[in-house]
């Protein structure tokens, strides 16, 4: 942050480049920003600045510095859920047609569509996440399931676990990860939260669609596991790292989570915390089925690069934009930080496959993924959802999904508070 | 640590001073010359830090009373419209507002109670240490010493069932945070381990402002000490109490840093400060949030006011007794 400050006060340093500030969600960036500065060569000068390590507050902090017309926001990692919010605002420089294409080329269907508002492309795609489902051969195997050849649903999983006597990992801490999680499952049910209308609809005309049949089956599925014997321990306080040290333990059977784990494991058999041969026991398998039958709708996470609307370097801004998605920089940045890139081609790299066994699975699961709802009102539509479906243990098929879309209602229309 | 205490028993005293107005209303007719030309250095001196805090106050203050009247988010300037009071029925008719009231009373009673007892025994015993003096009154104290959002993540590291220690130790197998009374025990407890130590501070300085002689006078009219400290301890110090009631049930009452550490208002443990906290920090609905910021105001003067007359303490006239 300071040294944000200062490179605002200071303008041009020695070297006369223009001095841009990069915003970003994960200090593993800041390699970027020095690989791109080198390439550079006196064009411009990228700082970092490192946002809070949670989703809402990377996104409070970025809102009120852009409400506050912050010049010196010139190149933000945001979040692709709340682009539209920032985008509705006029926060964020629109890409031009021909940047639009030139961002959009090799990149991979769900991370494209999230950076899309109103028809305008707002951010460059620079990774992509998905969740996929990771399990225990052997506890597969014993109970009989084969997730890597034959997709399997929520319901056999959780049978697969009782059988076995172990759990479930899923994220049920109220917090972005639980709506990852309802987003998946409705959307995987063959419905959506909000109708396809609201997408650029002034908040009282948003519809919240969640009241169908959609989302009971999602209040069914996170009920059922978290008032089992499946349900690990602390589910409704359980985020992406409870999941995995859930999973890591010896009734952990199987999990969903973001292909991040892979490298921790590793990390984690290194560090003594399992076993070393742990990885060899682990599979990967696409994102469990809600309906028999019918392809998931697979979770999508990461990250787009957008400017600033307020910046004074919006020329060096976007040619540092162009170096930093660049699939070379996706892929430095994929074998340091485990976040898959955006980019079709760095999936085809020898070094990106032999890092990434699963890579087959994640560049799969970023094309058939279903983005969080696309509203200007996103943070208002998550906020309540994180209250109507959560703790997972009190949630009822019948009620919750009425409960919840009224709510999401209500509250845009200002006539309930969040 | 020692000088503390009568600085503390001499800000109690300065308020009595202040409060006596109405003796210096009938004086002003016969101020001298002098006194006036002191009063008005005073004024001088004084001029440029009430304009100070009219600017950091009062103008900030009237901001968000104006904002409150007003339909405002930050992400729809087009969309601002004027709402009147609409905000405020919006606020008082929603159950939300109203079970927030609820959790956030609750813990004011349940801390600031417990904190007094606890509190004012701790203010004996540093009162009364024969040895080691400044070591008790240090360790005591040193909780106060650690900033809230600390001690907050201390204490939920605690309790947290993955890797905390507390479930182990008593053999428990509880999800402290997974429902809403044991995520408000958790609050609580932090609470009143952090804060004890300043309700005892000031008590402390209530205990040391009574002359020993009242209390050697009721031990040779042979009072038990129980009596001795309802007859003539409590009643001494009635000003120090409301002063240390009053304080830690408006801090408590604004209760906002235990909370978002712990459960980040999960598991229906949202408190009213965290209401305002959330309509506008993350909703940047500006109006409704200053609105319900206002609320909050008007709602710990009332305490405050309620606090003054129920103690019926005019502390003025404890200014007359000491």
């Amino acid at each position: 942050m300071t040294a944000a400050g200062i490179a605002a006060c200071g303008g041009d340093g020695d070297s006369g480049a223009p001095e841009l500030t990069w915003y970003i969600n994960n200090a593993i960036q800041e390699d970027l920003a020095v690989a791109c500065n080198e390439q550079a060569e006196g064009a411009y000068e990228i700082e970092v600045s490192l946002l809070p390590n949670n989703a809402a507050g990377q996104r409070e902090q970025l809102l009120r510095r852009l409400a506050a017309g912050d010049q010196t926001v010139d190149i933000l990692s945001l979040d692709p859920p709340f682009m539209a919010e920032f985008a509705n605002a006029e926060f964020l420089r629109p890409f031009t047609d021909e940047e639009r294409e030139e961002f959009s080329e090799g990149v991979l269907d769900g991370p494209l569509e999230q950076s899309i508002f109103d028809d305008t492309m707002y951010s460059a795609p620079f990774y992509g996440n998905t969740q996929l489902l990771w399990f225990k051969r052997s506890v597969a195997e014993e109970a009989g399931l084969d997730p890597e050849n034959e997709p399997v649903t929520w319901d056999q999983l959780i049978e697969a676990a009782e059988q076995t006597g172990t759990t479930v990992a899923v994220q049920g801490r109220r917090n972005e990860s639980l709506m990852v999680w309802v987003n998946a499952l409705v959307e995987s049910a063959g419905g959506s939260i909000l109708s396809e209308e609201s997408e650029g609809a002034p908040a009282d005309e948003v519809e919240a669609t969640i009241r169908d049949e959609a989302g009971a089956e999602a209040a069914r599925i996170m009920s059922t596991i978290a008032t089992s014997e499946v349900a690990p321990a602390g589910l409704s306080t359980a985020g992406e790292e409870e999941s995995r040290a859930a999973f890591q333990s010896d009734d952990g059977g199987f999990m969903v989570n973001w292909p991040y784990v892979w490298t921790a494991f590793a990390a984690a058999a290194e560090a003594g915390a399992v076993a070393e041969d742990f990885q060899d026991d682990v599979g990967w398998a696409r994102y469990p089925q809600v309906v028999e039958g019918e392809d998931s709708a697979t979770p999508l996470g990461g990250i787009g690069l957008s400017i600033g609307a307020y910046t004074s370097e919006e020329e060096a801004a976007l040619e540092a934009v162009r170096c930093l998605r660049s699939p070379e920089s996706q892929k430095l940045y994929m074998l340091t930080s485990g976040d898959p890139g955006a980019a079709s081609e760095i999936y085809d790299d020898p070094e990106v496959q032999e890092a990434f066994p699963m890579y087959e699975a994640i560049r799969e699961g970023l094309t058939d993924a279903a983005p969080r709802p696309i509203s200007a009102f996103y943070g208002d539509v998550t906020g309540s959802i994180q209250q109507g479906y959560h703790p997972p243990d009190q949630l009822s098929p019948e009620t919750t999904p009425q409960e919840t879309a009224d709510f999401i209602e209500g509250v845009l229309r200002n006539e309930q508070m969040l | 640590m020692s000088t503390t205490v009568p600085a503390a028993a001499g800000e109690v005293r300065e308020e009595a001073a202040r409060g006596g107005g109405g003796r210096d209303v009938d004086r002003r007719p016969r101020m001298t010359d002098r006194a006036r030309k002191e009063r008005n250095l005073g004024w001088l001196l004084a001029g440029p830090a009430f304009i100070v805090m009219l600017a950091v106050t009062a103008y900030p203050i009237a901001n968000a009373v104006w904002y409150s009247l007003f339909d405002f988010r930050l992400t729809d300037p087009d969309g601002r419209s004027f709402v009147g009071l609409g905000n405020y029925g919006l606020i008082l008719s929603d159950p939300l507002f109203w079970r927030q009231f609820g959790v956030t009373a609750g813990i004011t009673v349940v801390t600031v109670a417990v904190e007094f007892v606890l509190g004012f025994a701790l203010a004996l015993v540093m009162h009364r240490a024969l040895f080691l003096r400044k070591s008790v009154r240090t360790a005591i104290l040193v909780p106060y010493g650690i900033i809230t959002v600390v001690s907050a993540y201390a204490w939920q590291y605690a309790f947290t069932p993955a890797y905390g220690f507390v479930n182990p130790l008593f053999g428990t197998d509880l999800n402290w945070f997974g429902d809403t009374l044991p995520s408000l025990f958790v609050i609580c407890l932090s609470e009143i381990w952090k804060t004890t130590p300043f309700m005892s501070l000031l008590l402390l300085a209530g205990l040391a402002q009574i002359p020993s002689t009242y209390i050697e006078a009721a031990k040779v009219d042979g009072a038990t000490a129980w009596q001795r400290f309802r007859k003539v301890i409590v009643p001494n110090m009635k000003g120090a109490i409301m002063v240390a009631l009053l304080f830690r049930t408006l801090d408590a009452f604004r209760i906002f840093d235990n909370v978002f550490v712990m459960t980040q208002g999960a598991n229906g443990t949202e408190t009213l400060s965290f209401l305002a906290y959330r309509q506008t920090i993350t909703r940047v609905m500006i109006g409704l949030g200053s609105a319900v910021s206002v609320i909050l105001a008007i709602l710990v003067v009332l305490i405050a006011f309620l606090f003054i007359k129920g103690f019926k303490v005019n502390l003025a006239e404890q200014r007359g007794g000491s």
